[in-house]
């Protein structure tokens, strides 16, 4: 099943609950599939959205821009004060109505990686949670990429591993045969356990999910309100009809 | 208070005599059947997504930038940093694909039921050009987001056209203003979609109404209400079936807009890409003529004709057979009327051979719309294993085009030489609910 089919049958069972009002605790993405990892991202989680926040700030905007991200949107939506993102996640000297800009050159980016690193406003968007916790988690040595590093979901990316220190460094088993991973094993630990990694990158998922559409907070929450206005409505409207047709025989 | 609305209706009354009664000949005095059943919501609900369509359009173009370098972003700015922008945009793009919902269930009500069959043959043609000119809306729109599904999707779409022999070349450059979609394929689509296209389907939905209000609506049992007996509680000389349409249609439709509403609501508000049937991922992409995404395909609603472009075989040196077979697919949809000679309307009282006819054309149309979205490329080789994709798949997608057109042959066959078993239509509507 690819992303479109299964994401149908979560549509018509989350239809089906949503109707009884538990619309609002319906985790987006919340299955895998074609084989990546359920990132379990939550844009809803704040305190995660905080800590993803500051992975991003700290290990991936020397590279990446989020062109589309306001510091003062971000900082309001997470619940942060504008003193606490100027001082903590600002490192480039922007205002704080400016969008996240990196400060990487990007001529220079290209001639260092091959190609300049992609801005990842709407990365979640485009390839789902999933894909990029899946990617997070499966970087491995590999002694005869240029970069020292590759990717099991992004074959021969161009990005070197700028987590590493957390996870530790990885390598692969091959199948039996061919040059082709069959599983990744922690040969090296690194300052994370496992499962802190795993919710290191899930937080940092959740954050750029937010990034990519941060109306997502305001929809789901107005949205509760909408349906059961609606429902109302509609109640309203069925006894208004029966009334008026009362005398149709 | 009741007062100054009577001195004003009085005011427009003596100026302009004729508003009350085609006030009247339209609503208050348009006498439908007491028997819509649920299949009747679809032409209401359709005007209601077309006036959504419109004020949320007028909205979006507030802030939209057409041109190639800024369409993409302007579309984040909307989303991001116009007030409501996101709601308004989700409505749209939401009010698109419904749009296509109601349409396609309000055309299938017609085929159920025969509403197309005499007198309302115009009714139906009319029917037939909003949904042209729908589709061609609903592809420029599509186009202006500037995302990488937009570019591809336009590029596909436009080179068709570049298959008809001699001309084919030149005219996919006349209509693209360049050699590849760019900023003028932009600004003109921009111009089609906001101005053109909407001034053409406001005029066509009133023609479709007028048409329809000159000989009246169909009804789930096809009687003629105008040729049953005469006089209800309102007025002698009407038909004792129908009920004028303000205050029981406009009451009862309210509830219908309830139920569509909170459906529509539920998609803004909680799936707006709909798990990439709505808003598709590939668009969260600036386009890129250099990169190609993985799989280039239309939005659902256009599938079961992509389908059918990509499932005839070129032959005689050149591709335009499937082309033609995608016009013809929808071209033969508008002599319909003229295919069907049989005499009785509602599917009720139909011979079985049309009930199953009817069921197979709608298993048909889904079975393409799942090759033109690519759901029979995942599904065969996970349900049937390692086989040859392209046979299979030219197999299965080529029976479907067999089984739609062959719904038509059969229709007109089944009609012609009288081999429909009818059951006798009573004189007066049945039910109501």
């Amino acid at each position: 099943m690819t992303k479109r089919l299964t994401t149908m049958k979560h549509f018509l069972a989350s239809f089906a609950l949503a109707l009884g009002l538990l619309a609002g605790t319906m985790p987006a993405h919340a299955e895998g599939d074609g084989g990546l990892m359920k990132s379990g991202a939550d844009v809803r989680d704040q305190a995660s959205l905080q800590r993803g926040a500051k992975l991003f700030f700290n290990y991936c905007v020397g590279c990446h821009s989020l062109k589309y991200m306001r510091y003062s949107r971000m900082a309001q939506d997470l619940g942060l004060t504008e003193q606490e993102v100027m001082q903590n996640l600002n490192f480039t000297g922007a205002k704080f109505g400016d969008p996240v800009i990196s400060h990487m050159p990007e001529a220079a980016a290209a001639t260092w990686f091959g190609k300049s690193p992609p801005d990842l406003s709407l990365e979640v968007e485009a390839r789902g949670a999933d894909w990029v916790y899946t990617y997070l988690n499966s970087f491995y040595l590999d002694p005869h990429s240029p970069i020292g590093w590759n990717n099991t979901v992004l074959p021969n990316a161009a990005m070197p591993f700028p987590l590493w220190e957390l996870q530790g460094m990885q390598t692969a088993e091959m199948k039996a045969g061919s040059a082709v991973p069959e599983k990744l094993v922690l040969s090296h630990p690194g300052t994370m356990t496992p499962a802190e990694y795993q919710q290191a990158t899930r937080d940092l998922t959740s954050f750029l999910q937010y990034v990519s559409e941060p109306a997502a907070l305001q929809r789901r929450r107005y949205g509760v309100w909408v349906l059961l206005f609606l429902a109302f409505f509609t109640f309203l409207a069925y006894l208004l009809k029966r009334e008026f047709w009362k005398d149709v025989h | 208070m009741a007062n100054v609305f009577t001195n004003i209706g009085e005011w427009v009354n003596e100026r302009a005599p004729g508003m009350m009664p085609m006030y009247r000949k339209h609503m208050t005095e348009y006498y439908a059947p007491k028997n819509f059943n649920l299949w009747y919501y679809f032409g209401s609900l359709a005007m209601l997504v077309l006036v959504n369509q419109i004020v949320t359009g007028i909205f979006l173009t507030m802030n939209y930038n057409p041109s190639a370098a800024g369409a993409f972003d302007s579309v984040q700015y909307i989303m991001r940093d116009v007030e409501w922008g996101w709601l308004i945009r989700y409505m749209h793009s939401t009010g698109a694909s419904l749009f296509f919902v109601v349409v396609f269930l309000h055309m299938f009500r017609g085929l159920m039921y025969g509403s197309y069959k005499k007198p309302r043959e115009l009714v139906w043609l009319l029917g037939m050009l909003i949904f042209l000119a729908l589709m061609a809306e609903a592809f420029m729109g599509y186009v202006l987001p500037w995302g990488n599904m937009s570019f591809w999707g336009a590029k596909v779409i436009i080179s068709l056209f570049g298959t008809i022999p001699y001309i084919g070349n030149t005219l996919v450059e006349w209509i693209m203003g360049d050699f590849l979609p760019g900023d003028a394929t932009l600004n003109r689509f921009f111009a089609l979609h906001v101005i053109a296209l909407p001034l053409v389907l406001l005029l066509l939905v009133v023609l479709h109404l007028a048409a329809l209000h000159e000989v009246g609506s169909n009804n789930p049992d096809g009687v003629e209400i105008k040729k049953g007996p005469k006089g209800n509680r309102w007025d002698a000389l009407k038909p004792a079936d129908g009920i004028p349409f303000h205050p029981y249609y406009t009451v009862k439709d309210i509830v219908g807009v309830g139920f569509f509403l909170l459906i529509a609501a539920f998609i803004i508000f909680f799936a707006p890409s709909l798990g990439g049937w709505f808003l598709e991922h590939d668009n969260a992409i600036r386009a890129n003529n250099l990169v190609t995404p993985a799989e280039i395909k239309p939005v659902w609603y256009f599938t079961p004709f992509y389908a059918i472009v990509r499932m005839v075989p070129s032959f005689l040196g050149t591709a335009v057979w499937g082309v033609l077979a995608m016009f013809g697919a929808i071209a033969v949809l508008f002599v319909v009327p003229w295919i069907d000679r049989g005499k009785v309307k509602s599917i009720r009282y139909r011979g079985t051979g049309y009930k199953v006819a009817l069921g197979v054309f709608v298993l048909a149309f889904f079975g393409l719309g799942a090759v033109g979205a690519g759901i029979t490329a995942e599904v065969i080789p996970e349900w049937f294993g390692n086989v040859d994709l392209t046979t299979w798949e030219n197999l299965f997608g080529r029976l479907m085009t067999l089984l739609y057109f062959g719904f038509f042959v059969f229709l007109w066959a089944y009609t012609y030489f009288g081999w429909e078993k009818t059951k006798p239509v009573p004189d007066r509507v049945t039910t109501h609910d």
